[in-house]
């Protein structure tokens, strides 16, 4: 197995168009953290069962331990690592940092990315719309509430930028 | 009250941002040149003798670098001195389905997992304990060749005056049973550990435990290094809730395979394997009896628990003294018996969980309280506000209360909730519950016996300006690293993200215990605090003299020293620490903390006493379908007495963390197991351990009670574990004031519920719950005469007849 001819592929990685080969089992996730070395995004069960994993597949919310690499040639993969732009958090990651919405922060470049689709998708979501588009996403430290106003705080920040 | 720049203002943590970013690298994260990684062999066996392992096939596999079994490493290793039981694989038995047998080290994870398969090991099966009471029914054949006798790994009888004579007194005597049933941690990070040897003799491991010390020395010993030689580094923990306390065998086991391949070593466990590692909450079947007097105060107290331990020792002698310890510091009993056992049973082994040991005691207390209030017709929070232990004393079992907000705790939940015009007052299916709390702000003892500091500091001057503060202490979300930034900050006048902070490093930090027993932000901030009010004194006495300015006048604030009397008398912090550098050379600080000396001087007394205590008082609301017996909680008001905030914002994270976590106790978090001989844990995966998601979570309404303790740091008190334990016991109230039922047994889950409610429908008691406690062979109890009786701590000599 070791031994396995590697595949290679050509997708778009924060932006940045990227070559990559990986033996062709491998999972996105696996491919972002082994091949990549793109480690900001974490894993909790490998199973799609946890959300820890989530990155933003063409702009959509993914479980990268259930999407094979293969799979994502010629697509656009962002992870955690390009949402602070020319050394600026982005507002989620503002705020999240501001009202305590990472304990252990394990969780929280998946959370980031989930909310970062819902607010590009619905940019005033509702309390009971952020727990909705959470929901996948399980956390053990914050019991979800610092999330939420992280959320909120973060799009009524976007709206008054916009 | 002074004026505080830093402490108690809601702050970023100093690695708030490292986390947002996903620039915090986890253990997992870690890779080096030539890593290898290691794969666990796990029994498939409950209970068995290991008759042969044939590991020649998976050695020769190509990729495979390393094979080891337990033959490579004898010596037994575990958390507490009296509990040396465990392995890092197993050596010539077996004691739960999941317990390590071989490990294998291989050029890729693949075919490390590829090799297990070529390993074959012959067992000869033993009978199988599933629970705590099958154990005491079957004292053969013995999980382990210690402990108590049989299957008893341990036995505690501590009576604390006449509790018999004391419940005798009262005009209502009540007896109940509870069950509280296992539950797990479920970290979001699975354990990870990678180990480098050097050629030079040296072990480097990087883990992510809460303990770094105690791994240290656990290693060190199994691997027979001088501890000099071994360097453990805790990584941040993704989550650890006690579940990351205990040195483990994977740990070992890739150290011992880097020093055999010269090679770095990694293993990352799965989710199932994580559930084996375990280590969360014992299930505890309990018995209590209470003598009360009509107008609520208690006259006795008798309180019986069984844990169920699973396959290993653990902190599991503590944990059981825990389940008899803390009854006594929120309302006042003057004499109180304890018997406790924890059995050996052939399932992953339990540990502590936030609380260790006190949630199950609280839940059954607090639901036989409002049992006692109802029967003598007095509203449950009058009835406990009569009771209160009060600030500044001594405990029936000795333990020294200091600053005690529980008052002032019941009072802000009982008013937030609106509590006096919804108890028995709301339509049925709704209801209220009130429940309170009290956790230690860390272990008044060490784990192993000695008299040297609980933590220290190291504390560097930079003639930048900047500071560096050394600390054994391990960051695992809880905050610990800000907290030592914050205390230094302020002592100093700094800005909090100029310090430097370096922790859970044995080759750079001094020792701190660990992450457990909510003792980081008193102990760690303690320490702190002394190495921070050292360097000001040194900075002090060279800025005064430049100043012209008597030292003790000068003010520590905004990033300048100055006259206290003419600000503008002053210079740059940095300007100060260069003066005393020029005078006195490199400007360097310590500082220590140990606990006070406990009052308790009986044998058991070591566990239980702390510098301080933390108290909670808790409503919760509840909807229940009759229908289908599901349990919602809308609202959780919980009222905290924290003693002081360090960091506002991380106080209330911690306590709606802890809401959650008791949130999903209470209603639906089980660590169950299935088959024939039910020691197949029920699907070890994160989708079938049911937790709370977004849509289950509650709203909570958090109240801070600010007493501060003259233990604590600025007065600081623990948060990370006391809110969760007031919470089960709360929603068991309200189901019982929304439906009249009583579950005595968490979690409270829809089936249990509908039991009752079909059982209160036919007529029968209106109940879910355990019907009896087993017979246990308990010891001659330890008899500690009161303080009021004029006892002076110790237990009175055994009289033999």
């Amino acid at each position: 197995m070791s031994n396995e001819s590697k595949v290679k592929i050509a997708l778009v990685v924060n932006d940045e168009p990227a070559e990559v080969a990986f033996a062709p089992h491998k999972t996105l996730l696996e491919v972002l953290r082994e091949d990549l070395s793109l480690t900001g995004t974490k894993h909790g069960c490998e199973l799609g069962e946890c959300g820890t994993c989530t990155v933003l597949l063409d702009g959509t919310p993914v479980l990268s331990c259930l999407v094979l690499g293969l799979a994502c040639a010629g697509r656009r993969v962002r992870t955690v690592e390009a949402m602070a732009q020319a050394g600026k958090l982005h507002p989620l990651q503002e705020t999240f940092a501001d009202l305590g919405a990472a304990q252990c922060g394990y969780c929280t470049p998946a959370f980031l990315l989930a909310a970062e689709a819902l607010l590009s998708a619905n940019p005033n979501p509702t309390r009971g719309e952020i727990k909705e588009a959470l929901a996948g996403n399980l956390c053990r430290c914050t019991g979800y509430l610092k999330i939420y106003e992280a959320v909120e705080l973060a799009a009524e920040r976007m709206h008054a930028r916009a | 009250m002074p004026e505080h720049r830093v402490i108690g203002k809601a702050l970023r943590k100093v690695d708030a941002v490292a986390k947002v970013t996903g620039a915090t690298k986890f253990a997992d994260d870690l890779a080096f040149p030539r890593m290898l990684y290691c794969k666990l062999l796990r029994s498939t066996e409950p209970h068995a003798r290991i008759i042969s392992i044939e590991t020649t096939a998976a050695a020769s596999f190509d990729g495979v670098q390393a094979v080891l079994t337990g033959r490579d490493l004898p010596i037994p290793f575990g958390i507490l001195p009296v509990s040396q039981d465990e392995h890092a694989l197993c050596v010539d038995k077996v004691r739960f389905i999941g317990d390590p047998v071989a490990a294998v080290a291989a050029t890729s994870e693949e075919t490390a997992t590829a090799a297990l398969d070529l390993i074959k090991v012959v067992y000869e099966p033993l009978q199988s304990i599933a629970s705590a009471e099958e154990a005491v029914a079957h004292p053969e054949p013995r999980i382990h060749d210690y402990g108590d006798g049989g299957n008893l790994h341990k036995l505690v009888d501590l009576e604390f005056g006449d509790a018999d004579a004391g419940i005798a007194e009262g005009d209502i005597v009540r007896e109940d049973l509870f069950f509280f049933e296992g539950s797990t941690h479920l970290p979001m990070e699975q354990h990870a550990a990678v180990a480098m040897w050097s050629p030079d003799g040296k072990l480097t491991l990087w883990t992510s435990t809460q303990t770094p010390h105690y791994v240290h020395r656990a290693v060190a010993k199994v691997l027979e290094l001088a501890p000099a030689r071994v360097r453990v580094i805790a990584t941040p923990n993704g989550g650890g809730f006690g579940g990351k306390s205990d040195p483990f065998n994977h740990e070992i086991a890739v150290a011992k395979l880097a020093m055999l391949t010269g090679r770095p070593v990694k293993i990352t466990l799965t989710r199932e394997e994580v559930f084996y590692c375990h280590r969360g909450r014992h299930p505890t079947l309990m018995w209590v009896k209470t003598g009360v007097k009509r107008d609520g105060s208690i006259t006795g107290m008798h309180f019986r628990s069984l844990l169920d331990g699973g396959a290993y020792g653990s902190y599991g002698v503590a944990s059981t003294y825990y389940t008899g310890a803390l009854q006594t510091v929120t309302y006042h009993v003057p004499r109180y018996h304890f018997q406790g056992a924890r059995a050996f049973t052939n399932k992953a082994p339990c540990g502590p969980k936030r609380g260790h040991g006190t949630p199950q005691p609280r839940f059954a207390l607090e639901v036989h309280l409002d049992k006692i209030a109802e029967q003598l017709g007095i509203d449950p929070a009058e009835l406990r506000l009569k009771t209160l232990v009060p600030p500044n004393s001594l405990t029936a079992n000795y333990l020294r209360v200091g600053s005690m907000g529980l008052g002032t705790c019941i009072a802000k939940v009982v008013e937030g909730s609106d509590w006096k015009r919804k108890f028995r007052k709301l339509p049925e299916g709704h209801g209220v519950g009130l429940a309170c709390s009290s956790y230690i702000s860390g272990a008044g003892l060490p784990i192993y016996w000695n008299n040297m500091p609980h933590s220290g500091v190291q504390l560097k001057c930079d003639r930048s300006g900047g500071v560096t503060v050394f600390c054994g202490s391990t960051e695992i979300g809880q905050g610990s690293d800000s907290i030592l930034a914050y205390i230094v900050a302020e002592v100093l006048g700094i800005d909090p993200f100029d310090v430097a902070v370096v922790t859970a490093d044995t080759d750079l930090t001094p020792v701190d215990l660990g992450s457990y027993s909510s003792r980081v932000t008193l102990m760690s901030g303690n320490a702190a605090l002394q190495a921070a009010e050292r360097a000001r004194q040194i900075l002090a006495l060279h800025a005064g003299r430049k100043l012209e300015v008597p030292s003790e006048r000068l003010t520590f604030a905004d990033g300048r020293v100055f006259d206290s009397r003419d600000s503008k008398r002053g210079m740059a912090f940095a300007e100060a620490v260069q003066w005393a550098e020029a005078a006195e050379g490199t400007i360097g600080t310590v500082g220590s903390y140990t606990p006070p000396q406990s009052a308790g001087k009986y044998r058991g007394a070591g566990v239980g006493p702390s510098p301080a205590y933390s108290y909670s008082a808790c409503v919760a609301e509840v909807d229940v379908d009759p229908e289908t017996g599901i349990v919602r909680v809308p609202t959780i008001w919980i009222a905290h007495d924290v003693g002081r905030s360090i960091n506002s914002a991380s106080v209330i994270g911690q306590v709606e963390g802890s809401i959650y976590m008791g949130l999903g106790e209470a209603l639906m978090e089980e660590m169950t197991y299935r088959g024939d001989l039910k020691v197949v844990h029920k699907i070890p995966s994160l989708l079938e351990y049911k937790s709370p998601t977004t849509l289950e979570m509650c709203d909570v309404v958090t109240y801070l009670v600010e007493d501060p303790d003259p233990n604590g740091p600025f007065g600081a008190k623990e948060v990370g574990q006391g809110p969760l334990l007031p919470v089960m016991p709360a929603v068991a109230n309200a189901v019982y004031d929304a439906v009249r039922v009583r579950i005595d047994e968490v979690p409270i889950t829809p089936e249990k519920v509908l039991k009752a409610l079909k059982r209160k429908q036919k007529g029968e008691l209106a109940r879910y719950g355990p019907d009896s406690f087993p017979e246990i062979p308990w010891p001659e109890p330890v008899r500690v005469p009161t303080p009021w009786e004029g006892g002076d701590g110790k237990a009175v000599a055994r009289v033999h007849a």
